[in-house]
């Protein structure tokens, strides 16, 4: 399937670019951040600690053993600091 | 019943013409940009464009619910903001003041820790650095 990535805060930082469409087989948010994980020391620095990564399916926030079946979008951030 | 994400200022008195009519207690919040070490010269704010909307009217919709308010309004900005200037702001209304205030003060707790807003502090050097959430705003949430 294909997937528009978003990243937001240090993990667009980390992996320098906003956001990317990516073809994955991943069944899950996990299994995308596996997948993306083995792709670039990049994307690999920014997952190294999944306690501080949050998560939104198709703009929902999701745990990461969301299912990702008919999803379109996957974002990736911290934790919010909003107020 | 609305909710705005804007880089402009907005005017609280603007915001409040209209608001609420009917009701018997208005409660307004607003969050300022604050420097507790004397070092910070801005803070910019990163937003999820969609999702931001989104989130702000769903938390709105959930506290228009539990607390029967008559009407509520959320504004945040995003971009660059300096030390002094209003971050975003809540109104509620209700019939009595216990329910505007308390929803004031759950919108509150779900805006920081799940809307989609990321604040980074700028120093006057010029050193940028991100905020890390507090775990009290965390533990906060699980007061509702």
């Amino acid at each position: 399937m294909t997937l528009d990535v978003l990243y937001f805060a240090w993990l667009r930082e980390r992996i320098g670019q906003p956001r990317e469409r990516v073809e994955t087989d991943a069944a899950t948010v996990r299994d995308l951040i596996a997948d993306l994980s083995g792709r670039d020391d990049w994307h690999a620095a920014a997952f190294a600690d999944l306690a501080a990564v949050r998560c939104a399916v198709d703009q929902q926030l999701a745990d990461l053993d969301a299912p990702l079946a008919g999803a379109r979008e996957v974002a990736f951030f911290p934790p919010m600091t909003g107020g | 019943m609305t909710a705005r994400v804007q880089t402009a200022p907005f005017d609280l008195a603007a915001e409040l013409a209209g608001f609420g009519a009917g009701a018997g207690a208005i409660v307004t919040f607003t969050g300022v940009v604050r420097d507790d070490t004397g070092t910070m010269a801005a803070l910019e704010i990163e937003h999820y464009p969609g999702m931001t909307e989104r989130a702000l009217t769903d938390y709105g919709t959930q506290a228009a619910e539990r607390f029967a308010l008559t009407d509520w309004r959320i504004v945040h900005r995003h971009g660059r903001l300096a030390v002094g200037e209003p971050i975003m702001m809540v109104a509620t209304a209700a019939r009595h003041r216990h329910a505007a205030f308390r929803a004031a003060d759950y919108l509150m707790d779900w805006l920081k820790s799940r809307a989609p807003f990321w604040k980074r502090e700028i120093g006057h050097d010029g050193a940028a650095h991100w905020v890390d959430a507090k775990p009290s705003d965390e533990d906060a949430l699980s007061r509702w």
